[in-house]
């Protein structure tokens, strides 16, 4: 089943999910989201931990109700009563960080893919079913892992595994979260390949959840950082990446061990209290621009600290939610240069 | 004399489906004030490699060759030189350090603990005088002493881990994936940490990772190891920039060069997965997973061979084919 083919595919709106906090404060874990995913479209949301990037994830995925907003699929606004809601996760499914984790070390291969098909009473030859996911997940062939154990299988195979438990349901987006982080080095290219050939194969939509740049730079079409529950800067990966005009983006790659060319920005702390969200640009305490005096400089500190920004818009569009970057001088000191 | 000095080291561990070597004859030195890294993933042997110059390997583990830490053998001395070479000599930082402190006690008192017991002299109020200096030299502030460890992040965390590994003033710091868990931010912070002891206390530090980029951009030496055995090594700017063997290329790949062209849409990686110890392929045990073997890997167990400098891999083509220069 295919919807219209304008649009995206999955799209959040306004998206508030708040968690009520110990000692009675609510945390605003995603505080006022657009983001879209597009058809066939590979979309990598990047944090911190406690980025509220889960959160996000969790609420597109009908897992979390939004305290306000909403979550579209196919352009409709998702029911939360108990059968569409249901039709809906059978569409969007979630691929689960560590697979050693996910999977009954009890079950079969055949029974955790089956599994699925079973809850949601999918009709059908099961077998065969079972054996076309286990293939599309590069388990081939399939009937050989029909029998085996997870603890008979590699971390690489037991990501397949689990890959396949969410491809048998045919499903038009996958939501990934950490996909590879707790696989091998060698193995990480060979799962983050078949994501990429799942897209190209079955059209698949995928979002990745995700704390590392080079992942998405190696398979995302889009980008979305995310800081203290907002998007705070998305686009194209390519632009994002290669020109990033947040300042929390330009930190965030100058400190992956690969890009040695730029001078690290290490930002002090954590990342702070989504019960407690600094007023102005919520990045402002921390933001290396506004501490160099770049932001003075172009008397918009005053910006930073106290007027609200407003979220940015679910844009296929190069966008930064930051004062500096409507000045057009989104950059700090060093420059990024094009290899 | 060397700080640590690792001679043909073997490590194999007796299990229900028989003898699984670990480790498989490694050799390697590291002097006080400089810094190793050592690549490998599962399976590789690399955590055995750091439990056993502690001899923390459980009793189904035989240890073969010799662990010379300042000269003296740690296989060999006795019990009690042995604890007072733990922690006062040399300490390790473990792998999910982050789940290892006691949940019921304050970090302070666990951090004190192993400076009250190594030395009987220190009182109480100096064991805690000792902690707020440690907790300085690692960056945190002195009342999350009295901190659970349930009121501290990832980040905080591995730094108080890394505070109790120098209580007792080892000159050798060992640290067993000390950033996997972490966010990249913390992970730059905490580098920067072990780093700047090094240069300050002229610690000799071996870093584990499987990241070979994380290992190249804090330590001056590279050891990648496959299988039991160190397949490369040498100055990390050789081992990354002009890798000899093509596992150390593949896992240099795995992690892309963030702006690098060729890398999108172009993940890579091997085929296959790292071989279980207990069943390793004949020959060089990389080669079922190997772009350029050719017929005589199946059948040669190539050891480490020179290729110019310090720099040395254990491949058939080393020494057959001229140095390729990595753009």
């Amino acid at each position: 089943m295919r919807g219209p083919a304008e649009g995206p595919v999955l799209e959040a709106r306004g998206l508030e999910t708040t968690f009520r906090g110990r000692g009675g404060g609510t945390a605003r874990a995603v505080d006022g989201v657009d983001l879209a995913l597009g058809r066939s479209q590979i979309v990598a949301l990047v944090g911190e931990s406690g980025c509220g990037k889960t959160t996000l994830a969790r609420t597109l995925l009908g897992l979390e109700r939004p305290s306000r907003g909403q979550v579209l699929f196919d352009g409709r606004i998702l029911d939360y009563a108990s059968k569409p809601l249901k039709a809906y996760r059978r569409q969007v499914q979630l691929v689960l960080q560590d697979p050693t984790g996910s999977l009954n070390p009890r079950h079969s291969v055949y029974e955790a893919v089956a599994e699925g098909l079973r809850v949601h009473k999918v009709g059908g030859d099961e077998e065969a079913l079972v054996a076309r996911a286990l293939s599309q997940a590069g388990l081939r062939p399939p009937e050989r892992y029909f029998l085996r154990r997870p603890h008979e299988l590699s971390g690489g195979q037991r990501q397949r595994v689990v890959i396949a438990g969410a491809l048998v349901l045919q499903p038009e987006v996958l939501v990934a979260d950490e996909p590879v982080s707790s696989l091998d080095a060698s193995v990480r290219g060979e799962i983050l390949a078949l994501l990429l050939s799942l897209r190209q194969d079955l059209g698949l939509s995928v979002l990745v959840v995700t704390h590392d740049l080079g992942l998405a730079w190696n398979i995302a079409d889009r980008i979305a950082v995310m800081y203290l529950g907002r998007i705070v800067e998305t686009g194209p990966t390519e632009k994002v990446l290669r020109d990033p005009q947040h300042p929390y983006t330009q930190a965030l790659l100058s400190v992956v061990p690969e890009t040695r060319r730029l001078e690290q920005v290490v930002l002090r702390g954590e990342p702070p209290d989504p019960t407690r969200i600094p007023a102005g640009c919520r990045f402002h305490p921390r933001c290396p621009a506004l501490a160099s005096g770049v932001a003075a400089a172009a008397r918009i500190a005053d910006d930073c600290r106290s007027t609200p920004l407003a979220p940015l818009p679910a844009t296929e569009e190069h966008a930064a939610a930051c004062f500096l970057s409507g000045l057009g001088q989104g950059m700090l000191s060093p420059a990024v240069t094009d290899s | 004399m060397s700080l640590l000095r690792l001679e043909d080291l073997t490590v194999t561990y007796r299990t229900a489906e028989g003898a699984v070597p670990a480790v498989r004859g490694v050799s390697l030195e590291l002097e006080a004030g400089t810094t190793l890294g050592v690549a490998g993933e599962s399976g590789s042997g690399k955590s055995t490699l750091a439990a056993t110059v502690l001899r923390l390997t459980p009793p189904t583990a035989t240890v073969g060759g010799r662990v010379l830490l300042d000269g003296e053998d740690v296989l060999t001395m006795s019990f009690g030189r042995l604890r007072a070479v733990r922690w006062a000599a040399a300490a390790i930082v473990f792998q999910g350090a982050l789940h290892s402190l006691n949940p019921l006690q304050r970090v302070g008192q666990q951090i004190a603990e192993p400076v009250l017991l190594h030395d009987a002299d220190v009182t109480r109020r100096q064991a805690d005088q000792r902690v707020r200096d440690l907790l300085g030299q690692v960056g945190l502030a002195g009342r999350l002493a009295s901190a659970y460890p349930h009121q501290l992040s990832g980040g905080q965390k591995q730094r108080m881990m890394i505070a109790m590994a120098l209580a007792c003033r080892p000159r050798l710091l060992i640290a067993d994936e000390p950033t996997t868990a972490l966010d990249v931010m913390v992970q730059a912070q905490v580098l920067d940490l072990l780093t700047t002891l090094v240069r300050d206390l002229g610690l000799g530090l071996v870093l584990i990772s499987h990241d070979l980029s994380v290992l190249g951009t804090t330590c001056e030496r590279l050891a990648v190891m496959y299988a039991g055995r160190v397949v490369e090594e040498g100055p990390s700017a050789d081992v990354l920039a002009r890798a000899r063997h093509p596992y150390t290329r593949a896992l240099s790949a795995a992690f892309p060069t963030i702006g690098d062209a060729a890398a999108r849409f172009a993940p890579r990686g091997l085929p296959g997965d790292p071989p279980w110890p207990g069943d390793l392929p004949p020959g060089c045990p990389f080669h079922p997973r190997c772009g350029e073997a050719v017929a005589a890997c199946a059948g040669t167990d190539v050891r480490l061979r020179e290729c110019g400098g310090a720099h040395r891999a254990a491949c058939v083509h080393v020494g057959t084919r001229p140095v390729e220069v990595r753009a």
